[in-house]
């Protein structure tokens, strides 16, 4: 299994924060990230912003990616990043999809996100997009 | 006799050497398995039909075992029902919604809910923020309920609520909505969609653990049963199954063995079997893969109609008598290209109507990227109108019954659904299988093959994998929804906090509370906290004290 380009493994939490149930997504995406070789932690449904940033800051993961198809991404995405700024952890790279607009993945890039992909996205771009992003802030982080 | 043409050796040789002469022609580089990678031959003839009976297998329409449709004449004596799931925002703006469609000629009304409502919450609980109104429409209390159907007689219209972990408490909503409209509750009709157990294995919208619940739905069987003889009280859903990535198989076994345990659940209680199966409904998806779905869907008539009769007793042959909804596959719709959209919920919907649904929905092209547009929303009723009326398909019972693939694949779906019986059975029934997670681990693999075939070019979706527009600009109108909808909702609730009889909607979620610490049927409890005006959460909160809450491992 090849690691990221560091030989450090990747952590990823992946999310299902909010009410929806919604998981053919999250698994598929955890499916593929753990056989792209990063270590993945699935937090199981129905977790609060709250839940999630203090599992990605116990875990130290490099990576929080969230799935959300009931339309409260525009909530739940600026709450996790503050959360994690609050935490001293406004590294964490947050990246996601689900049922989302143009406009609004915009303004969540615009917030802070990473990334988010929409209905049809790769896998395989995102565990690029992933490896590439976490590599980039490795070598920014001053440690 | 045997077979659809028995009687010839030479005609069954000839048969045998047409199939072999078709399979080894020079075929293309392609993929000759259906969308749940069942493979399948080239070409079929009498010879896949081999121990086919017709009279036994097949039977006329209308009869024993109803492989060809549960009615005599199917849409020569009814079309089917035109039935447009719809809501968003608050009640008033759905209510305007469902006006429109009942006036654009749409035949019955089907009610989405938000997530808060789908889960049991108030409007104004914590962790409803940023859900109101999204996904659905929110309905909090008996309230919402006359709001949203303010001017729609409903004695006259027949409702569809999609609603699971909360549906006895949202039924008795509407009950006591009827009655304030004057409406006499045995004469409503609807469907309530109240299949807790697909929620376990695919949806995940679950409020309690799965004993209490399978009560809950007993309860809601036995009192449609005793005085509501017009409404299903259960809508046995495969769809969910589906969009969460199952096979047509997985789709089809799974959704017949929740009906199976409902049944036996039902007949545990004491009632009989012929006085509540008939008021048993199903729900299927129409995904992409034309003749697996229309295959399903009659190998899914027998299957019912086989267990109930020769299982459980049942003699009524409306208990024996499959019907279903459908509704064309989500997942199956693209964002890029989303006009696209269009033509695969047509061929889907036809897939439907050829495997004989009673109802169905149609999606709007838009739906990847949010709920519909009111233009998006009447081509979809349009595209069901044009495969009624301008296609012919209607004119013929079962037009595909007797195509040897047809046949064929039908039987081997039947016995591939009997395969997993036997491994659910084996795992101790239904809901064993969902606490070990057996359901929902094949699901997910089968989700994660598909994905991963999608992503090797295996399997094609139109605009994603191939003949992709890579500069395309999507550029059609979205359906927005405010945040003024959670506050207009919050304001709302407050409100009705103050004003409504505190003290009689106290009285009745306690008694609610005492109630299901016994074994007595909750419907009359739960009623009088609709009538009281005690909200959907009040009431979860009430019944979560007595049977806790649920929470599934978190594996992928």
């Amino acid at each position: 299994m090849s690691a990221d380009p560091k030989g450090e493994r990747i952590r990823v939490l992946v999310a299902k924060p909010g009410l929806d149930g919604h998981d053919r997504g999250a698994k598929v995406v955890a499916n593929a990230l753990r056989d792209a070789g990063m270590e993945v932690i699935y937090t199981g449904l129905h977790q609060t912003p709250e839940m999630i940033v203090t599992a990605a800051v116990q875990e130290d993961v490099d990576v929080v990616a969230m799935s959300v198809l009931s339309g409260a991404h525009m909530t739940l995405f600026p709450r996790v990043l503050q959360l994690l700024r609050d935490q001293g952890a406004g590294d964490i790279l947050v990246t996601g999809g689900g049922i989302m607009n143009k406009d609004d993945m915009d303004a969540l890039e615009k917030m802070g996100t990473g990334r988010l992909f929409g209905s049809g996205a790769s896998t395989q771009d995102a565990i690029q997009y992933i490896r590439g992003e976490v590599e980039a802030r490795r070598t920014r982080k001053p440690n | 006799m045997s077979g659809l043409r028995p009687d010839l050796d030479a005609a069954a040789t000839a048969a045998r050497r047409h199939k072999d002469a078709v399979a080894a022609a020079p075929a293309r580089d392609g993929d000759f398995t259906t969308l749940s990678s069942e493979t399948v031959d080239a070409l079929y003839t009498p010879a896949d039909l081999d121990g086919v009976d017709y009279e036994r297998d097949l039977g006329a329409p209308g009869e024993f075992p109803f492989t060809r449709g549960p009615y005599t004449n199917m849409y020569r004596g009814r079309l089917w029902t035109m039935r447009q799931f719809s809501g968003f925002g608050t009640a008033r703006e759905s209510n305007e919604r469902y006006k429109f469609l009942l006036a654009q000629g749409g035949g019955g009304l089907s009610v989405a809910f938000d997530m808060p409502t789908l889960m049991g919450l108030d409007a104004d609980h914590g962790r409803a923020e940023g859900e109101v109104g999204r996904c659905g429409v929110s309905i909090s209390s008996l309230r919402d309920m006359e709001i949203l159907f303010d001017g729609i007689p409903l004695q006259d219209v027949s409702t569809s609520m999609t609603i699971n972990g909360p549906a006895a408490i949202i039924w008795a909503f509407y009950i006591a909505a009827a009655e304030k409209q004057g409406a006499d509750p045995g004469k409503l009709r609807g469907t309530l969609q109240n299949d807790i157990l697909k929620e376990y294995i695919a949806q995940k919208e679950y409020l309690f653990p799965p004993e209490p619940s399978m009560r809950l739905v007993v309860d809601t069987i036995e009192h449609a049963t005793k005085h509501m003889p017009y409404f299903h009280p259960v809508s046995i859903s495969g769809y969910h199954i589906r969009e969460a990535g199952s096979t047509a198989v997985q789709e089809l076994a799974f959704t017949l063995s929740d009906g199976f345990a409902y049944v036996e659940a039902a007949m545990a209680r004491g009632l009989d079997v012929d006085e509540f199966a008939p008021r048993l409904s199903f729900f299927f998806n129409a995904h992409s893969d034309f003749f697996e779905e229309i295959c399903k869907y009659r190998a899914a008539r027998r299957i019912w109609a086989r267990r109930l009769r020769d299982r459980y007793g049942a003699k009524n042959p409306n208990s024996w008598r499959l019907r279903f909804h459908t509704q064309t596959a989500g997942c199956s719709l693209t964002a890029q290209q989303p006009e696209n959209n269009i033509v695969r919920v047509a061929l889907q919907g036809l897939a439907g109507v050829l495997g004989g649904t009673q109802s169905l929905h149609t999606n709007s092209m838009d739906e990847t990227m949010a709920l519909p547009t009111d233009h998006a929303a009447k081509i979809a009723l349009r595209t069901q109108q044009v495969i009624a009326t301008e296609t012919g398909v209607t004119n013929v019972v079962d037009p595909l019954g007797g195509s040897y693939f047809v046949e064929s694949l039908t039987n081997r779906m039947e016995q591939q659904a009997e395969d997993y019986f036997a491994r659910i059975d084996k795992l101790g029934g239904v809901v064993r299988a969902i606490e070990a997670g057996f359901q929902q681990r094949e699901i997910g693999k089968a989700a994660y093959v598909y994905q991963l075939q999608l992503e090797a070019r295996r399997k094609t979706m139109v605009g994603v994998t191939d003949f992709v527009e890579p500069d395309e600009k999507i550029d059609i109108p979205i359906l927005v929804i405010g945040k003024r909808v959670e506050d207009e909702q919050r304001r709302d609730l407050a409100d009705l906090r103050l004003n409504r009889d505190n003290a009689r909607a106290s009285q009745a979620l306690s008694e609610l509370r005492d109630a299901a610490r016994g074994s007595a049927n909750l419907m009359d409890p739960i009623l009088e906290c609709a009538r009281s005006y005690a909200t959907v959460g009040e009431a979860v909160a009430a019944l979560q004290d007595v049977f806790g809450a649920y929470r599934e491992p978190a594996v992928f």
